[in-house]
């Protein structure tokens, strides 16, 4: 139990007394957190009024909680610190959960507090009480319920310490109302440091195991470099841009991982996995090295594990060792943050009497050069009245000249932006790979916004996805958010479309509603916002331009988009990964 | 291969249910399961008895591991250790079953406990291939109850499960 727990100072301070409310807001502004996302609710009114009371810390009035969970999430995606939310107990707690979900998948640095019904009432089945720990516990990395309000700036400490360190994750700390009551207060110190004896977070790899990859990696003839969101997460993408300039191998990256290394840059091959490049598949399963750095060998990337890279010696780096073996053995497990290992392997790369082989490295270049010429993002016009989905993320790319902050949604579109859109930065490219959560974009982009209030935050999109979360229209309406939205309409569900037409004799089954759409242009101007609708492909690049030079206003811009396309490369199920289809015709 | 894992673990509210949904959740199996305060009363003693391969106990116990109430663990088979379980058990004794009765519990090394005129309790320790023959031995027909705690374990030697 951690009621009892004090902490002594050896200088007599004034001790302020707050009540269980005031604390927790309080101890959230001694963290540094700045903004707080949520929806007030009844076992939460007592922490509302400590919000009314202070000025320190903003809140962000959302207007569904599961928009409060992806806006925080958006929010640490884009700067690396955590996001908070704050929910009341019953709906408002369950609402949250595919957000928690969703960070959770995607090892995103999270603290929700959840109001409670009073601890007298807990099990009587009170209005609006659930579960949280509960219902919760599958979909975070640690939760607490607050037992007496003296324990709350040590729970919050905690809650912090765990959601940022080591592979991150979310934290719930559910509050009970009554240990927030305004008229009980008590002594608030914010503790500076906190000790967990049953948690520790591995630093350091084992330099022994650094030493034996590296020798490897500098012996391989047809190496490759394979980085996940691990390194955007360890803020180690110039350590991986470094050391793979030095090698001069070819480096792909994952959905998550986007941005972690140039896309524009020649030794970028492009994203690898189910909707990767021909290239970067191809020579993934042509390797006899893969040095995978903070990846986990998903099986959106892998294919058949069985036939998972035959040839190649597996080097991976994770600082989870769950996520070690997990899927595909390696041959060199490291367990450690990504920017020590990394550190360390350049510095072993530099002392090494073994060179890289650039005779077999000259060699293997060619041969992925001889892939990438095969082009297999090419688009192709259709024609003024078709305007091709990739067409549309081109437009985008354009628009913004690489620089914007890009949310998605899930489906046809995100694998489109995650095509077409080069990311040359980390963080840049937010969206729900692991959970795969619709209803995500908006809200993101919308924590993106108020993180980087200068930046272009644009959510591309697809029309269902988008009214998953469209309420969030007047928030971005209330805090003057001018978050860009791109649509790309096809008038169905396009992923699933796509799947029917290749597996199910093109019987689309509950994914059209094209008669039921709304008007998005009019819905956008109920809200105040801005609509745009582009239908021909010789009005997208000005209209788009047009789009994103309202600097002040929110935009949805309402693309029609050819309905029969689909995504490819996409991986033959089944299949190692160089079994690809690479378009409805074609396949490797 | 059936492996005994042994788990330090906090003893706090909702800790059980961390490491028993971890289970369901990654579709791992508990055979057993016994838990209970140790001498440091700010932790509990879990001990799960669970099938698996190689690659699967690994996953087990490096989720385990990743679980923040989880302080310690060892998996006491992999190297020599001591197992023990304790059994209840109801039988019907009549007769002449009766002296046939303790004579089987004698050998078993059990102990009766309580009597009635047509009904013996006893109590057995041992390891859980002990308890299944004591049972067979008594035979089916004349089990009335059986509680069993499940296994729990220590390893041999000077090796120590401790903070």
């Amino acid at each position: 139990m951690l009621c009892g727990i004090r902490f002594f100072y050896c200088e007599a301070k004034t001790v302020e007394l707050l009540s269980g409310g005031e604390m927790l807001i309080r101890a959230l502004h001694d963290e540094g957190v700045e903004l707080l996302f949520g929806y007030p609710g009844g076992a939460a009114l007592h922490i509302y009024d400590a919000i009314f009371n202070q000025d320190k810390v903003e809140h962000i009035l959302v207007r569904h909680e599961q928009a409060a969970t992806h806006a925080a999430d958006g929010y640490a995606r884009a700067t690396g610190r955590p996001g908070v939310v704050l929910v009341t107990s019953g709906p408002g707690a369950t609402n949250a959960i595919t957000g928690i979900a969703t960070a959770f998948m995607d090892s995103i640095p999270m603290v929700v507090i959840s109001g409670q019904v009073d601890s007298s009432l807990i099990g009587s089945d009170a209005f609006q009480e659930t579960d949280m720990v509960g219902i919760s516990r599958p979909i975070v990395k640690h939760s607490f319920m607050v037992q007496c309000a003296e324990d709350i700036p040590v729970i919050v400490k905690k809650a912090f310490y765990i959601a940022t360190t080591g592979r991150p994750g979310p934290v719930v700390i559910d509050v009970p109302k009554d240990v927030t009551d305004p008229a009980r207060k008590f002594e608030y110190r914010y503790p500076e440091t906190v000790k967990m004896r049953s948690y520790s977070v591995p630093s350091k790899g084992h330099t022994g195991q650094i030493r034996k990859a590296v020798e490897i990696l500098l012996s391989a003839k047809r190496p490759i470099i394979y980085a996940g969101g691990g390194v955007i997460q360890g803020n180690a993408s110039d350590l991986l841009t470094r050391m793979a300039r030095i090698l001069g191998y070819p480096v792909t990256n994952t959905l998550m991982g986007l941005g972690a290394f140039p896309a524009p840059d020649k030794q970028f091959v492009g994203m690898l996995g189910m909707h990767g490049t021909y290239e970067a598949n191809m020579a993934m399963h042509g390797s006899d090295v893969v040095l995978g750095i903070g990846v986990r060998f998903d099986d959106r990337v892998t294919n058949a594990v069985s036939k998972f890279c035959p040839g190649a010696k597996i080097l991976h780096v994770d600082i989870d060792p769950a996520s070690i073996s997990k899927t595909v053995s390696a041959d060199v497990p490291i367990v450690g943050s990504v920017t020590s290992v990394l550190e360390e392997m350049i510095e072993l790369i530099r002392q090494s009497e073994t060179q890289v082989d650039k005779e077999s490295l000259d060699m293997w270049w060619e041969q992925i050069e001889g892939w990438r010429a095969k082009d297999c993002l090419k688009v192709t016009d259709a024609g003024d009245d078709v305007i091709k989905p990739q067409q549309a993320v081109q437009a985008v790319y354009e628009a913004t000249k690489g620089e914007a902050y890009v949310s998605s949604d899930v489906g046809q579109h995100q694998m489109f932006a995650a095509q077409y859109y080069h990311f040359n930065k980390p963080r840049r490219w937010i969206n729900s790979g692991g959970l795969g959560t619709m209803g995500f974009g908006f809200p993101a982009a919308m924590g993106v916004q108020l993180a980087f209030p200068e930046a272009i935050s644009v959510c591309i999109t697809g029309e269902g996805s988008i009214q998953m979360c469209i309420q969030e229209l007047a928030t971005c309406l209330q805090y003057g958010l001018p978050v860009k939205i791109v649509c790309l309409n096809n008038e169905s569900l396009g992923m699933v479309r796509q799947w029917q037409d290749m597996q199910y004799g093109g019987r689309y089954s509950q994914s059209t509603y094209a008669e039921s759409l709304p008007d998005f242009v009019k819905l956008v101007e109920a809200y105040g916002h801005v609509g745009i609708r582009i239908t021909k492909l010789s009005e997208l690049k000005q209209k788009m331009e047009e789009a994103f030079a309202l600097k002040n206003r929110l935009v949805f811009v309402d693309v029609s988009v050819d309905p029969s396309e689909h995504v490819y490369p996409m991986a033959i199920k089944g299949g190692s990964m160089q079994d690809m289809y690479l378009s409805k015709t074609e396949r490797t | 291969m059936r492996h005994i894992i042994s788990i330090l673990l906090e003893n706090e509210p909702g800790a059980l249910s961390r490491v028993v949904g971890l289970f369901s959740q990654r579709h791992y199996n508990i055979e057993s399961l016994t838990v209970a305060p140790t001498e440091d009363r700010t932790l509990s003693r879990l001990t799960i008895t669970t099938i698996g391969d190689d690659r699967k106990i690994e996953q087990i116990t490096k989720h385990l591991n990743k679980l923040i109430d989880v302080v310690k663990l060892v998996d006491l088979t992999e190297g020599s250790h001591i197992e023990r379980e304790l059994m209840l058990v109801k039988v019907k004794a009549a007769g002449a079953q009766r002296a046939e009765i303790k004579r089987t519990t004698d050998i078993f090394r059990g102990q009766i406990v309580d009597v009635t005129s047509t009904v013996y309790s006893i109590q057995l320790t041992g390891t859980s291939d002990k308890l299944d023959s004591f049972l067979d031995a008594i035979g089916n027909s004349s089990v009335l109850e059986v509680a069993r705690t499940g296994v729990t374990g220590i390893s041999r030697g000077e090796k120590v499960l401790s903070l």
